[in-house]
């Protein structure tokens, strides 16, 4: 077990360099001269060359890169141009929202997409499957921006239960929660469903029931667990999901999180504050996958010996 | 001796162009009629093929059916609620809102179709490529694949209009590449399954080509695949284009873009919430249907799954 963590963590060091590059790259790849775009359209050739100074744009790229690396395992990702704050702090102070809202959609989005699942599969073919897989691929289908503005609509200016926008209640939580989570409840659904169906298949599955054991021992010990090693997978990737439907969400309901300050930052074309974000939201991405791999590990031994 | 051996070759090419190639047309065409006859049985995925293909021509010629035109302003009838003159309503300019989703139709579906035909054609190449020979450019593709992957979901799309800019043409280009992954992954593991099979073996053995073998014998085999994930990314591709312009990185905020338009809802949520219901109905009517298409030729072309 040791092993495999160790391999899967090794690997996961070339991934995170190329990310690296390619966010450091992302200044250079702007069309036009980085220190003009950096210092604005406006900018006088003083504070070009000012600007080109001050991040080091004149240096080789290579140079450049090394430098971007250091001060990135310092923690310093540059200053943002609107606000002239440290983008690690910028980024630190609306972390907690974003995070906030990732639990909110992980809290039941999972368990009830496992459920109905399973539900699904258990009673294959029957009303209960079709109103099940039906409701899955309509969360699937529905953006969520749509989702969010309807239920603001409808439940907070309408029927006045939840506030409008903001995240300080646990009022302020249902909707995004919904939001967050709706997509996430659909996919699983669907993979739980037909990882289930897989299972049910098996041999050992029939074995059990040849042996007399009772239906609902059959149906949990032996074919809802071991249907669970494919949907932890799908959950991984799925969580990345969550990290940019927060972008989405964070701007329906005007919360201060990280995928708001994407979109201003973009709006504002504040490069560092861009770089920064994309490289946490990358690293963010690869170390959940990381650790749902691992787990992977823990719950299918067979992984293990590959 | 070599006349003999240049008669083998010749009897090969001539067994290969007449018997094998015979044999294989002769196998799709009964193949496609049971295909065809197997989906019909599926009504849910016939009923969205109806929707789809209505929706196309609503793309094509849905601009010249709007009652009204889609930019006329109409002081008199401001946030109208929908009524037998306006069938969606009016927007705060007055424009008929049923006349804008015509015509945003082309904008919406043109960019997302576009898209993935693009994506899925980089996407394909590069997987088959990566899968045939393996070696450097598979890991190369595969690892420019984890990077892009590293940005989950839309986040790729909304980190390629950072660097490109607001805009149409950048939203088309960003799925596009949010599009090439996905394909490149799918592509190179169904072209790994076709390439230890047997016939593939024996066109090798006749001396074919790598191009001849790859794009006639390999690239069919993995059609199936390729289809479904075709079918399944535009609804993914309409939900990302429609999200950025919904997040104003799209396409203008007075274009009748469906994602602009509800972007534009959200100030008028007490007033007018038809503004919302409605652009946003025929976002999720039209992912739907490609979605249950999608699910549909899945089943029927791989039931195995189900």
């Amino acid at each position: 077990m040791g092993r495999y963590c160790a391999r899967r963590l090794l690997e996961t060091i070339p991934l995170m360099l190329v990310i690296s590059i390619f966010v450091f790259m992302f200044i250079h790849l702007l069309p036009g001269d980085p220190a003009q775009t950096l210092a604005g359209k406006e900018a006088t050739v003083e504070e070009v060359e000012a600007i080109r100074a001050e991040f080091g744009l004149d240096k080789p790229l290579i140079v450049q890169y090394f430098n971007y690396m250091k001060d990135l395992f310092r923690g310093d990702m540059g200053r943002s141009l609107k606000s002239n704050i440290p983008v690690s702090e910028l980024i630190w102070s609306r972390f907690q929202f974003t995070i906030q809202l990732v639990c909110a959609g992980l809290v039941w989005a999972p368990f009830a997409g496992i459920f109905i699942g399973v539900i699904c599969a258990i009673k294959r073919g029957t009303f209960v499957d079709l109103i099940g897989m039906l409701l899955a691929i309509c969360g699937l289908s529905a953006p969520g921006f749509w989702l969010g503005l309807m239920g603001i609509q409808y439940f907070s200016v309408h029927l006045g239960w939840f506030p409008v926008s903001g995240l300080d209640s646990w009022r302020s939580f249902i909707l995004p929660s919904i939001v967050m989570g709706t997509g996430i409840m659909a996919t699983l659904a669907r993979y739980s469903r037909s990882s289930m169906l897989e299972t049910l298949r098996e041999d050992y599955v029939r074995t059990a029931r040849a042996k007399g054991q009772r239906e609902a021992i059959v149906m949990f010990r032996h074919a809802f667990k071991n249907s669970l090693i494919q949907v932890v997978t799908i959950l991984g990737l799925q969580i990345g999901g969550l990290l940019s439907g927060s972008v989405i969400t964070e701007t329906i309901f005007s919360i201060p999180g990280m995928g708001r300050l994407l979109v201003d930052s973009i709006a504002f074309r504040d490069y560092p504050a861009i770089q920064g974000l994309l490289m946490i939201f990358a690293m963010q991405y690869v170390l959940i996958n990381l650790v749902v791999d691992m787990l992977y590990g823990v719950i299918n031994p067979k992984i293990r010996y590959d | 001796m070599s006349t003999n051996q240049n008669e083998r070759v010749e009897n090969q090419a001539v067994f290969e162009e007449n018997y094998i190639d015979e044999n294989i047309i002769a196998d799709k065409s009964s193949k496609t009629r049971e295909f065809i006859k197997k989906f019909l049985k599926r009504k849910t995925a016939v009923a969205a093929f109806v929707v789809m293909v209505f929706l196309l021509i609503i793309a094509i010629i849905g601009p010249s059916l709007a009652p009204y035109d889609p930019s006329a302003y109409d002081y008199d009838n401001i946030l109208a609620p929908p009524s037998a003159e306006h069938w969606f309503g009016t927007d705060q300019f007055g424009q008929d809102i049923f006349s804008r989703i015509l015509a945003g139709a082309p904008l919406t579906l043109g960019v997302s179709l576009s898209s993935v035909v693009v994506g899925a054609v980089l996407g394909t190449v590069l997987g088959l490529l990566a899968g045939y020979y393996g070696g450097w450019i598979e890991m190369l593709v595969m690892r420019g694949a984890d990077v892009l992957f590293s940005f989950p979901d839309i986040l790729l799309a909304i980190a390629i209009v950072a660097l490109l800019g607001p805009g149409i043409i950048n939203v088309f280009i960003a799925v596009a590449v949010f599009t090439v992954p996905s394909f490149a992954r799918m592509m190179r593991s169904a072209t790994l399954a076709v390439k230890g099979s047997l016939y593939v073996e024996v066109s090798r053995s006749l001396g074919c080509k790598d191009g001849r073998i790859l794009f006639l014998h390999i690239f069919p085999g993995t059609i199936q695949s390729l289809i479904v994930n075709f079918t399944m990314r535009i609804g993914s591709a309409i939900m990302a284009a429609s999200s950025l312009s919904f997040l104003g990185f799209g396409a203008n905020v007075t274009d009748p873009e469906w994602g602009a338009m509800l972007s534009m809802s959200r100030s008028y949520l007490s007033t007018a919430p038809h503004m919302v219901y409605l652009p946003g109905l025929v976002i999720f009517v039209t992912v739907l249907a490609f979605n249950l298409f999608g699910d549909g030729l899945r089943d029927t072309l791989d039931p195995k799954i189900k």
